[in-house]
């Protein structure tokens, strides 16, 4: 598939378009629904649900748009927000200083960042399949968390922990504030920088990135850390908005992850993706969650919804692949 | 007698399974005293039938070049549909059962053969979203209902063969050994002695290639997965059996842990590889980790970190190749 730079902007124009009016119409057709979507609680609510799907949403992001996937960011996610529980709690728990938050958050970020590294090292040094390697990596620290926690919630931390989850700075929600930067970051990484023209060029051919003369096993081993040290981010969201760990919560976000990508235009395949469309698919996802709650429908039947709409998506794009061929 | 070293060869992973299993069997015949035991033995085959039964199948999903991670719940799935069927019929016996629940799995698995062939879907993207639909109407229609009023038939324990122990317990071999030979059978005389088992493997090679040469594209989606679909159906059937009970969330996860077990057993997710008896020494060697571990002690919660570590390095170490590390250390002499 070739596409001239000039098509690639169409296209990628037309897909922003295209999902805003989707986002209008949703939000219309659940204002009609249900009188009490259209209001300011539930909006607010979204904007404080949104943050952790969205870091993880951006974890997976990178790697897909390298031809690989990552399948450990919800554990990811788990074990860092472990790191900085524990953290806490070695440094007294409920009375632990500010100080030690932040260095609890320095010790998540870098388990997440090593898990990452981790994936990509091997990815990149004897060309697994990323699939199985985030796959094996997601076992073994859904084991390790298994074993330090044994099943149980890690709760006790400061009062102002919560803050970071649950807190506002002129009405905006901090996390959401955290979610807005790091998006903006990875926009900036991805279309302004080398790591971030070699992360397309990995996922559109990467015989021919190594011998266009990128290194292509520092660029996977970038990619994959990033998507962890986004992960971690994630997780330290988790802990500060439910004030609490437990190994296996946002499981289900796996899917929705990966819905929010192909619904947000990227390719399956990497290569193709920008970071704008995702964050509306993303906001579009949310919606319809919140939209589904407040309707008073099934969580089981939401999941199964979450399926069918990832196949939806994946026949309208076939759709659209044939119209340009 | 193949030489080692020839076997080396052409089978790496399976000799080196085999070197590993039997090492470590030794090592636990010594440290232990009840690894080495028919019981022992017995209990480890009866306990991994069902793995090795879903083992099989997934594997021809691999070699095609595809990946799967919706059997498990598709299991889940026809035990429950199944046993209303069965029951609409009045009962049942093992015949129906078997032809009922190979039926539906075949049916999950073309409805996922279908979205990947006819819309070009990749696989793990199909696979995830019919784990999902499958799942949650699966709980949302029977409420986390468990099912404990089974047909006799299904639930009442067949022994194949059964001998006494000096210390008077009995070493039992069940009915689900037998399903899992005749799967493993079924399965090699499939990609191994079958036109459409060797268009598997060069679909799963080479795509486009296959496609060239006249290789019939829906058939390979179609059996595959299907016959993944029939594997996952029969092994809900006899996991029922051995559980004695259903339940609508007892296999989530297996999945996971049935697919790298495979890979360990050599088949690679770019497809065109892997072999029936890498893909049962992989599932043998997890249940017997997990039997050695429980044996010596060590508590249940370390169990998945350690078997995640070993997956982890026997994925790192099945991509890096020896022969070519040799051959360079040769050149260099």
């Amino acid at each position: 598939m070739i596409f001239s730079e000039v098509k690639m902007k169409q296209y990628l124009q037309g897909e922003v378009v295209g999902l805003t009016a989707f986002l209008v119409a949703i939000v219309i057709i659940f204002s009609v629904a249900s009188p009490n979507f259209f209001t300011m609680t539930t909006f607010s609510s979204m904007a404080y649900q949104l943050p952790a799907l969205g870091l993880l949403t951006l974890a997976m992001m990178i790697p897909i748009l390298s031809g690989g996937l990552n399948l450990a960011i919800t554990y990811t996610a788990n074990i860092s927000g472990l790191a900085l529980a524990w953290t806490l709690q070695s440094f007294g728990g409920i009375d632990a200083g500010i100080e030690f938050f932040v260095l609890g958050c320095l010790f998540a970020m870098f388990v997440g960042a090593l898990s990452g590294f981790a994936i990509g090292f091997v990815v990149a040094y004897t060309k697994a399949h990323p699939i199985l390697v985030s796959l094996s990596m997601m076992i073994f620290l859904r084991g390790i968390g298994e074993f330090l926690t044994h099943g149980k919630d890690i709760s006790g931390f400061p009062q102002y922990v919560q803050y970071i989850g649950q807190g506002a700075i002129f009405g905006v929600p901090i996390a959401l504030l955290i979610f807005i930067v790091c998006a903006f970051i990875l926009h900036v990484l991805l279309s302004r920088t080398r790591q971030g023209f070699g992360t397309y060029m990995l996922g559109s051919n990467i015989k021919a990135t190594s011998y266009s003369g990128i290194n292509t096993k520092r660029n996977l081993i970038i990619i994959y850390t990033l998507s962890g040290l986004m992960c971690s981010i994630a997780g330290i969201i988790m802990l500060s908005r439910f004030n609490s760990v437990r190994v296996g919560h946002g499981e289900a976000f796996l899917l929705i992850t990966v819905l929010a990508c192909f619904l947000g235009a990227v390719d399956p395949f990497g290569g193709f993706g920008r970071v704008l469309p995702v964050v509306l698919a993303l906001a579009i996802l949310q919606i319809m969650t919140s939209g589904l709650n407040i309707i008073g429908s099934n969580q089981h039947l939401a999941t199964a919804l979450w399926g069918v709409i990832l196949i939806v998506v994946m026949l309208l794009r076939w759709q659209w692949r044939l119209k340009k061929i | 007698m193949p030489s080692i070293d020839k076997m080396f060869k052409t089978h790496p992973t399976e000799t080196w399974l085999m070197i590993i299993i039997t090492s470590l069997s030794l090592v636990l015949s010594i440290t232990t005293d009840q690894y080495f035991s028919l019981v022992n033995l017995f209990d480890l085959l009866n306990i991994s039938a069902v793995n090795i039964i879903f083992a099989v199948g997934l594997l021809v999903v691999l070699i095609s070049g595809g990946i799967d991670i919706s059997f498990a719940v598709a299991a889940s799935v026809v035990q429950y549909v199944a046993f209303y069927i069965l029951n609409d019929m009045g009962g049942g016996n093992w015949f129906l059962g078997f032809v009922v629940t190979a039926l539906l799995g075949i049916v999950l698995g073309a409805i996922n053969a279908g979205l990947i062939h006819y819309f070009r879907i990749i696989s793990i993207v199909v696979t995830i979203a019919t784990f999902n639909i499958s799942f949650g109407l699966l709980m949302f229609l029977t409420k986390g209902v468990y099912i404990y009023n089974l047909p006799d038939w299904w639930t009442d324990r067949v022994i194949l063969i059964e001998h006494q122990m000096a210390n008077g317990t009995w070493a039992e071999l069940t009915l689900p050994v037998a399903v899992m030979v005749a799967a493993v059978v079924l399965t090699w005389g499939l990609i191994n002695y079958t036109s459409i088992g060797r268009q598997i493997y060069a679909y799963g090679d080479n795509p486009e290639g296959a496609r060239r040469v006249g290789v019939n594209v829906a058939a390979v989606h179609f059996i595959s997965y299907g016959w993944l679909g029939m594997m996952a159906g029969i092994g809900g059937l006899i996991q029922a059996h051995f559980t004695q009970e259903i339940v609508p969330n007892a296999l989530i996860g297996r999945e996971l842990d049935v697919l790298a077990a495979v890979v360990l057993g050599g088949a690679t997710l770019g497809g065109g590889s892997g072999t029936v008896l890498g893909c049962v020494l992989g599932v043998l060697l997890i249940a017997i980790i997990q039997n050695g571990l429980n044996l010596l002690g060590v508590t249940p919660f370390a169990f998945k970190a350690i078997v995640g570590v070993i997956i982890l390095f026997s994925i790192t170490l099945s991509n890096v190749s020896f022969t070519e590390i040799r051959a360079r250390m040769a050149k260099e002499d």
